[in-house]
């Protein structure tokens, strides 16, 4: 991955995954549908039967579609874990709404005439239901299950955040990765499955009402078929290992591990926010964490030496746009206050104060800043205002705090926050385009993900840090016009990480010793 | 035929249907009249049982219609509705064929059943049989509904404003075609409706309804010259004059009309003794002979305009 390869050649290279991701994304998309229609179906019919349930019930389903995909997601974990059962239960629940409204609108949408009819002829209920009911609603039914079908093909590529898997997972990592062939590896195919299933399911709705027998036929067919395409994979007995998709697209992430030290373990991709607890509940044994996270102290969790440097250094710094500095020189002199002050432990208890504690970042980081006499009363002054970006997890909001604190109590600038910009691929566009002025950023990430020099250059260089900040301070200046201030002193870098007791039970140390108990137990 | 007794509706605590007693004989047909809001249309449902008595009983054949199950009782009762009704995914040939596969019968059967009714319906049954209702006109679609209810040979039909939703051209002509049909000559029928000139049409008995009672039952000449209460005298309003022209036939006036020489009037017209005084009244008021002669069993006797108002002067006077 030293250059950018062009999208098709991403797509020869990678076709087996891509497959296979389709695959999972169709099934994903299907089971969680025909869930939906076997359930969602004879609750509508009840509702139309007994209309006084029928608000409370539609409302119901509508609060769990107002419900962020994201956050559905993240209520099922404590449920059901990770992998592929939330991720059908979330996508359950969204394809729910559009199948019950649209069977109960179907249904009270007959005319009264047509039902009377029936029922004077002497038909039965379920004459009534079967003959008459379902065939002249089908057509609304199938507008439900279409709508229902769109929605899940979109919301699957959530599933890749818990490891359920699908093309969710080239997305985000190539959102992660500043990888736009990844991402469109990911999003076209999940486009074309989107239009394909919604233009054959469009070609049955539009059918004329008598004509729906055989649509009626088809589709469960299909549906069956199609849910088919998902075969939950098994579990082996050996370790499991969860990465999150920007690390399984890196060479100082999983490709690294496959390469430099032919690591071949069996992993998912999961999303990082629920990969620390996972790990903890047994539910993976490796992951590929941040060696400061706080959860790290929470969950009782070691990290594997990196014998053999695949992990490069990532240093925190802020990195700041060069026009910004020229005009305020105060700038560079505050923000160098806190270069070299947060050694990785203080950083592993700030973020154990955030991210299990709850406390929040800028209680955190007030505290910080007094306990090491840098805090200053905000002067409130309205100089200029500094616009601090910030990456979607709690280091960099605490890091933006300190930030926002020490500008404010040092100068006479204000601040605004722009905080949870996503990946760094966001914030760094953010920055070139100059829609924020500064953010904290990782030296190995400007340099795996942003510059990606050529291999030789990595090699050469990668196992020593201050080679490293030198390389990006010269090259980000030229290339991009932007500064990297001194770094903080913290090295957030991605370790592998296991619980304490398997990794003493198993005597494993380093990541040379995880490889060999690994192949040994093949 | 059909019995009703004491027939009672109670929606929570409001009465719809209070009381309703009645008879159908076999062949005759029972019009149930009112505004709406009066519990005809109530009182229909509750012969198939579309709505459940509160409290009475309904005899068919002299079997109690509320121990039979709901199903099988209404698939031997005939059901037309005002707005047809009709399946929209089902063809004309499968909206007919409804009841009769409820009920089991042979494919061919069916099939013949369907043909003959397409033909007596004057729907051509090449033409007609795979169209679905949405390519029919609203008076072909009555008549689909007709042959529907129709089909399984119930010996009774209830028929729930059947021309209702037709314009009024429309409206007459098929109401002049069923009267014709010889199929719905044979049967019991029970009909709501609010047009009185439709009941007066159409009915061997009329029941008046309002607030759900029944206000007055009788033949339609009872209705109009025989009124029972301030409800049946008003009911018919500024319709009165008409109404009892067209109920009355020259039969029932025979004794005021003047004897004639069978010869005398030989060239002035004649008139059939069944013929309404409506009917005379408007081939006399159209400027032709001032006079027209009728024949009774070997009697003559001649009428005008004169004739029928004395006539019917004389003839409330009686009654009333």
């Amino acid at each position: 991955m030293n250059e950018q390869q062009s999208l098709w050649q991403f797509f020869l290279l990678h076709w087996d995954k891509i497959l296979d991701q389709t695959i999972t994304h169709i099934g994903l998309t299907f089971i969680s549908l025909l869930l939906a229609v076997i359930i969602g179906t004879p609750i509508a019919i009840l509702i139309a039967r007994r209309r006084n349930l029928a608000t409370a019930v539609l409302g119901v389903a509508a609060i769990m579609q107002t419900i962020p995909s994201v956050a559905l997601l993240g209520f099922m974990i404590p449920l059901f874990g990770i992998g592929t059962v939330p991720a059908i239960v979330v996508l359950f629940f969204y394809a729910l709404l559009p199948i019950i409204r649209n069977t109960f609108t179907g249904i009270t949408g007959i005319d009264e005439a047509i039902r009377d009819a029936a029922k004077g002829m002497g038909m039965t209920d379920k004459q009534i239901l079967f003959k008459v009911e379902i065939p002249l609603a089908m057509p609304v039914i199938l507008a439900g299950i279409r709508t229902a079908t769109v929605i899940n093909v979109g919301v699957a590529t959530l599933a890749a955040y818990i490891a359920g898997g699908g093309l969710g997972e080239f997305i985000f990592g190539g959102i992660a990765l500043n990888n736009t062939n990844m991402i469109l590896a990911g999003a076209i195919p999940a486009a074309l499955l989107a239009i394909t299933f919604d233009f054959l399911l469009g070609k049955i709705q539009k059918q004329k009402p008598e004509g729906t027998g055989k649509a009626m036929l088809v589709l469960p067919i299909a549906v069956l078929l199609l849910s088919g395409f998902y075969i939950i994979p098994s579990a082996g007995t050996n370790l499991l290992a969860g990465f999150e998709p920007e690390f399984m697209g890196r060479s100082d992430g999983y490709l690294g591990l496959k390469s430099r030290y032919n690591l071949n373990i069996s992993s998912v991709v999961i999303n990082d926010a629920v990969m620390y607890e996972a790990l903890y509940e047994n539910k993976l044994d490796v992951i590929g964490g941040y060696s400061t996270d706080g959860r790290l102290k929470a969950y009782d969790l070691v990290t594997l030496k990196d014998d053999k440097t695949i992990f490069p250094p990532y240093f925190a710094a802020p990195l700041v746009r060069t026009d910004l500095l020229k005009e305020y020189p105060e700038l560079e002199a505050t923000l160098n206050l806190i270069a070299g002050k947060i050694t990785d432990s203080a950083m592993t208890d700030l973020n154990y104060q955030t991210d299990i504690l709850k406390r929040t970042p800028e209680l955190v980081a007030r505290e910080f800043l007094k306990a090491k006499g840098l805090y200053k009363r905000p002067q409130n002054g309205n100089k200029a205002t500094i616009r601090i970006g910030c990456k979607i997890f709690g280091e960099q909001y605490i890091l933006t705090e300190i930030y926002r604190m020490l500008i404010e109590g040092n100068t006479a600038f204000s601040v605004e926050t722009k905080t949870g910009l996503g990946g760094t691929k966001i914030c760094f566009d953010a920055l070139t385009n100059n829609q924020i002025d500064l953010y904290p950023e990782y030296t190995g990430t400007g340099f795996l993900v942003i510059l990606q020099p050529p291999t030789s250059v990595v090699d050469s260089i990668i196992s020593d840090p201050d080679e490293v900040f030198r390389y990006v301070q010269t090259e980000f200046s030229s290339k991009y016009g932007l500064t990297w201030l001194k770094p903080m002193g913290f090295n957030n870098t991605y370790a592998l990480m296991m619980r304490q007791q398997d990794a003493s039970a198993l005597q494993l140390k380093t990541i040379t010793d995880l490889k060999n108990y690994i192949d040994k137990n093949d | 035929m059909i019995i009703v007794q004491n027939l009672s509706k109670f929606f929570q605590q409001t009465a719809a249907v209070k009381n309703v007693s009645f008879e159908v004989k076999q062949g005759e047909t029972l019009v149930l009249l009112g505004t709406s809001g009066s519990g005809k249309t109530t009182t229909l449902r509750m012969i198939n049982r579309l709505i459940e008595p509160s409290s009475g009983e309904v005899f068919i054949n002299g079997q109690n219609a509320l121990a039979l199950p709901a199903e099988v009782l209404r698939r031997s009762i005939g059901y037309v509705l005002q707005s047809n009704g009709l399946f929209p995914h089902y063809t004309v040939a499968e909206n007919i064929s409804i009841v009769p596969k409820l009920l089991g019968w042979e494919k061919n059967t069916i099939q013949a059943r369907v043909r003959e009714l397409l033909v007596e319906l004057h729907l051509d049954p090449k033409d007609y049989s795979n169209r679905y209702p949405r390519e029919l006109s609203g008076g072909q679609q009555q008549r689909v509904g007709l042959a529907r209810a129709l089909a399984a040979n119930p010996p009774i039909l209830l028929m729930d404003e059947p021309f209702g939703a037709l314009d009024p051209v429309t409206r007459s002509s098929i109401r002049m075609e069923f009267l014709r049909l010889d199929e719905l000559k044979r049967k019991t029928i029970v009909m709501v409706t609010h047009d009185i000139e439709e009941a007066f049409a159409l009915g061997d008995q009329i029941c008046l309804m309002d607030g759900g009672s029944i206000k007055q039952i009788g033949t339609p000449a009872e209705l109009l010259f025989n009124p029972e209460g301030d409800f049946s005298r008003d009911f018919f309003g500024s319709e009165r004059a008409v109404l009892e022209m067209k109920s009355l036939r020259i039969t029932n006036i025979w004794p005021y009309l003047e004897s004639a020489e069978p010869d005398s009037l030989k060239n002035s017209g004649q008139a059939d003794k069944d013929e309404t005084l409506w009917m005379v009244l408007q081939r006399l008021s159209a400027g032709g002979p001032q006079r027209l002669l009728v024949r009774k069993d070997n009697e003559a006797k001649t009428i005008s305009l004169e004739i029928i108002f004395r006539s019917l002067k004389q003839l409330k006077g009686i009654v009333a």
